[in-house]
């Protein structure tokens, strides 16, 4: 049985899908005034302040540890900027509950859900309060608290983990949903085409959001794919898709909002594609001066997402030159203090190193530790931040 | 007690595992209506209902993938994948996602729930992608553990282990003893332990160890060798990873030999990893070195199987060999 109802012709025709052009959808100007005939979403000013102070927090945040990570005080970090409102926009619009599934650039995300800048310094530094334990590399964050999947590097892994996630939300039901995170290289892997397919045909509420933001490390957009952006390929699937500005927070806003209705409500799976650009380097690794020019940049800067909802916050006088002072005052100095305690802060214990592996440490691997703790008890100066860890025990 | 082939005891313990806890689920590819390829899924989706059992979209990679995320959530799946042979494209989402979910989150969130299952293995003439036995590979990642059972009675136990196992389980089934013979199995939930060889036989001069389906083959060689006076201690590792090493130690102690047999090819097999272990604990003991009696470094063939696999000739020869050294 095939499920293709389809006209049938006399002669080859061959098509190529360029007659399916997907809007752009957009509310809000650089200005910070609304397009004509757009109508801001339904949003109140403390949940507009919580957006904009994530968005500050974040580009705040980012700035100051690129910076940490120039100082060699840091090994790697990776910003956000260029994208808050991609991100936060669209976590704003989510129920506390649903589960966030992020790529890596997603801090916003989860400042946006409560993470405080101590928890973020914690697992920047792997010190011993850092949740994962000081396992991975600096911007892997994770809370269950505040639903917010813990990072893997693996490219696209989380996207069908997303899916399935969300289906077992959806047996429980709870009205719960999974957004995950994803940038326009990430959706070439064979994860993201196993992940969209799978939850069209299982009618899942997830929603699949796509921050095409120009460039996957060094390699543009237009090398990335040959069709019009990742939104047509939704097409394929049969799943809902809307493209956005994704440099326009009321746009994303309200997009995700309805996706979410579409998700939870009537358990479609939605496609979400952010067109923004990632003003910073991939990663504190990567120098974009060598694939692209300061012109290019310079136009995604005058399009600075966050300056935009400012405008429009102080449009509607819920934001003062004297608010903007304060806060960047306030963040930079919670930043700087808050690096320097997580700094201090002791490593993770030397048992953590066979822990979580399993459920139960199993006893080839605790012998395995035992051995290491004898060997560290002989060289005490060369593990110096471990010997204290390694005494007791056989 | 029924008699059961171990296809049978297999999709009893899912139906078991399903009608005592809402959160199990079985998919795959054909997993549906079909029952699987092998039916090892038979009558489920008519007992628990499209969303608790069902086809999947063809791809490895989504269903392992999508299993991780239902298992992070608190659900129970066992995803099918329908040849061992065809779990590469899954490899990344297994070795990279599985294996380290709870060390990466460090316990925030875990994937423990998982089970995969996946027939490998030959002797059914099928050539070089429905034949082979990948258990090498995934024993070189922590945080998964690899179980491969040997009849019915330990599918039902050992699967029905695995899927109470608080850590993600490749569990491997022999396909090519899926009809071969009927076992009495219970009827009820019984778990078998993870991590625990059995010692099927007791001996005196020579330790063989295997699993799955090359326990049938080691039966056959003791057999034989026996006739020649031999005295031989048989033991069934049961889970690869992590193995138990006690128990086989234990066993060379008293025998000082050990023959060690799989289907997977030699270099890199799971046998080097026994041999290794096994001189270091019992090398004062050993009166002879430890053999390996695998499948060849080629491709599993298509006609030739027989003379490919580590059949009961071998393993004898190799206890010959191993007692006269």
């Amino acid at each position: 049985m095939t499920t293709t109802k389809s006209k049938v012709v006399y002669s080859p025709v061959f098509t190529d899908g360029a007659e399916f052009r997907i809007p752009t959808f957009k509310l809000l100007k650089q200005d910070g005034k609304l397009y004509k005939s757009a109508k801001a979403p339904d949003l109140d000013k403390d949940k507009a302040l919580r957006i904009y102070r994530a968005m500050v927090t974040t580009r705040i945040l980012d700035e100051r540890m690129l910076a940490a990570q120039r100082q060699g005080r840091l090994s790697f970090y990776m910003q956000c900027t260029g994208e808050e409102a991609a991100v936060i926009g669209s976590a704003a619009a989510l129920d506390d509950g649903d589960m966030i599934m992020a790529q890596y650039r997603e801090q916003g995300a989860l400042a946006y859900r409560g993470f405080t800048i101590d928890e973020f310094m914690n697992q920047l530094f792997g010190n011993e309060m850092d949740y994962g334990k000081g396992r991975q590399m600096p911007v892997h964050y994770g809370s269950s608290k505040l639903n917010y999947m813990t990072i893997s590097s693996p490219l696209a892994t989380q996207i069908p983990q997303a899916a399935g996630y969300a289906y077992g939300q959806k047996l429980r039901g709870e009205g719960l949903c999974t957004i995950t995170y994803f940038g326009e290289g990430a959706a070439s892997e064979g994860d993201f085409h196993a992940a969209l397919n799978m939850a069209a045909v299982h009618r899942v509420p997830v929603i699949f959001l796509c921050r095409n933001n120009g460039y996957a490390i060094s390699t543009p957009a237009a090398e990335q794919f040959a069709a019009d952006g990742v939104a047509p390929r939704a097409y394929g699937y049969k799943m809902d898709v809307i493209r956005v500005d994704g440099n326009d927070i009321l746009a994303m806003y309200q997009a995700t909002q309805e996706a979410r209705k579409l998700a939870v409500e009537h358990n479609r799976p939605v496609l979400i594609e952010a067109m923004s650009y990632r003003l910073a380097a991939h990663s504190s690794s990567d120098d974009p001066s060598g694939y692209r020019s300061k012109d290019e940049e310079a136009v995604w800067r005058e399009k600075d997402p966050i300056l935009r909802m400012r405008l429009w916050l102080e449009s509607k006088k819920w934001w003062s030159e004297d608010d903007e002072k304060q806060l960047q005052e306030n963040m930079r100095r919670e930043v700087l203090e808050t690096m320097k305690r997580a700094q201090k802060r002791p490593p993770p214990p030397l048992e953590t190193l066979v822990s979580d592996v399993y459920d139960e440490v199993p006893p080839a691997l605790a012998e395995q530790f035992d051995k290491l703790k004898a060997h560290i008890r002989r060289y005490p100066d060369e593990y110096p931040k471990s010997a204290e860890h390694a005494k007791g025990g056989a | 007690m029924t008699k059961m082939n171990m296809l049978q005891a297999i999709n009893n313990a899912l139906d078991t595992a399903m009608a005592e806890d809402e959160r199990v689920l079985c998919f795959g590819e054909d997993v549906g209506v079909f029952g699987g390829v092998f039916r090892a899924t038979s009558n489920l989706q008519q007992k628990y209902g499209k969303a608790r059992c069902f086809n999947t979209p063809l791809v490895e990679q989504g269903i392992i993938g999508f299993a991780n995320g239902l298992a992070a959530q608190g659900s129970v799946p066992v995803a099918e994948i329908q040849f061992a042979d065809y779990i590469f494209p899954a490899f990344d989402q297994i070795v990279n996602e599985s294996a380290k979910f709870r060390y990466r989150s460090g316990n925030l969130f875990n994937v423990g729930g998982l089970t995969i299952r996946a027939p490998y293995g030959g002797g059914i003439a099928g050539g070089l992608y429905h034949s082979q036995s990948p258990e090498a590979y995934f024993a070189h990642t922590p945080g998964l553990k690899i179980v491969v059972p040997r009849n019915p009675h330990q599918a039902k136990g050992l699967l029905l282990g695995a899927i109470h196992d608080s850590n993600p389980t490749l569990f491997f089934e022999p396909k090519r003893l899926y009809r071969a013979s009927v076992g009495e199995v219970p009827d009820e939930d019984y778990r078998l332990p993870l991590g625990e060889a059995e010692v099927l036989k007791e001996g005196t001069d020579v330790t063989l160890l295997g699993w799955g389906a090359q326990m049938e083959v080691i039966e056959k060689a003791v057999e034989a060798a026996e006739k020649d006076g031999i005295s031989c201690e048989v033991i069934d590792l049961r889970t690869i990873l992590p193995w138990d090493v006690e128990t086989v130690a234990n066993s060379v102690f008293k025998t000082g030999r050990l023959v060690v047999t799989h289907e997977a090819p030699l270099t890199g097999g799971f046998a080097g990893e026994i041999a290794a272990t096994i001189q270091e604990r019992c090398f004062l003991y050993l009166e002879s070195p430890i053999a390996r009696v695998t499948g060849m470094d080629t491709p599993f063939p298509l006609v030739l199987e027989k003379e490919h696999l580590p059949n009961h000739l071998k393993v004898y020869e190799a206890i010959r060999a191993s007692v006269e050294f």
